[in-house]
């Protein structure tokens, strides 16, 4: 015997509604991080604790500078997505779980965007 | 008429009535991983915003990253990274339909746990070889 609703059987969806755009989001971001995540983690690695001109040479650099702003891109859109599962598992009060979506969106975009932000300044100006 | 229906469903087990299984660690440890790595791109992004900024505001960040306390964060986020990088190359492999027979996803979170390790070390290596 089937345990949906006859409403459900009728609408042919499940609780969520909608949610594939997110977890192809969530896949695609995960697979362009792979590179991403290398060629970001190692130069920071490496030139961490460098001086000040060296790191704003080294991100001024047209490679360096563009890595760095996909990989904020995309690892923020990451972020948002998995911080969104684990939202929408735990949180189970409607209008709780509403306000912490829109503040994880609010939030992971203000990371972003301020990263973005940082890698340009540094690199416009060369 | 649905609520009637609704009272009657059964509930999934739950998940403490299982024989706790390391491959079940590995599965949550992805998710605690990928929560706290917010901590980690948050230092990162106050080090950039700091440089972005200038030369004075730049040393405190910077500072603030090689303390021993900044250093501990980022080690730890250098092993999260790794874990949940191989960890998550190990679930698009399950996404592709590979690996799900539980020999292989034993042997695979094997392979994860000790690629992470190995990754931390590199990075590490890195890091002291650097600046």
């Amino acid at each position: 015997m089937s345990y949906q609703t006859d409403r459900q059987r009728v609408e042919g969806l499940g609780s969520a509604k909608d949610g594939t755009h997110e977890w192809w989001g969530q896949r695609i971001s995960a697979i362009a991080l792979i590179p991403l995540v290398i060629l970001f983690v190692l130069p920071f690695a490496h030139y961490l604790g460098a001086d000040y001109d060296v790191i704003r040479r080294v991100y001024a650099h047209p490679f360096n500078a563009i890595v760095a702003i996909l990989f904020f891109i995309t690892i923020t859109f990451h972020l948002r997505h998995g911080l969104q599962e684990v939202i929408v598992d735990y949180v189970h009060n409607k209008r709780t779980m509403t306000l912490a979506l829109l503040l994880n969106t609010m939030f992971t975009t203000v990371l972003g965007v301020t990263g973005i932000f940082a890698v340009a300044k540094i690199a416009f100006a060369g | 008429m649905a609520d009637i229906k609704q009272r009657d469903r059964p509930l999934s087990p739950h998940l403490m009535i299982y024989r706790p299984l390391y491959t079940m660690l590995l599965s949550i440890m992805h998710r605690i991983t990928g929560v706290g790595l917010t901590l980690g791109l948050l230092m990162v992004t106050w080090w950039f915003l700091a440089a972005a900024i200038g030369e004075e505001y730049f040393a405190y960040a910077d500072a603030m990253l090689n303390s021993i306390i900044g250093g501990l964060i980022l080690i730890a986020s250098a092993w999260a990274l790794s874990f949940h990088l191989c960890n998550g190359i190990r679930h698009l492999f399950w996404d592709a339909g590979f690996g799900f027979d539980l020999q292989t996803a034993w042997r695979s979170g094997m392979a994860v746990i000790a690629a992470s390790i190995v990754l931390t070390v590199i990075v590490v290596i890195v890091a002291i070889g650097g600046h």
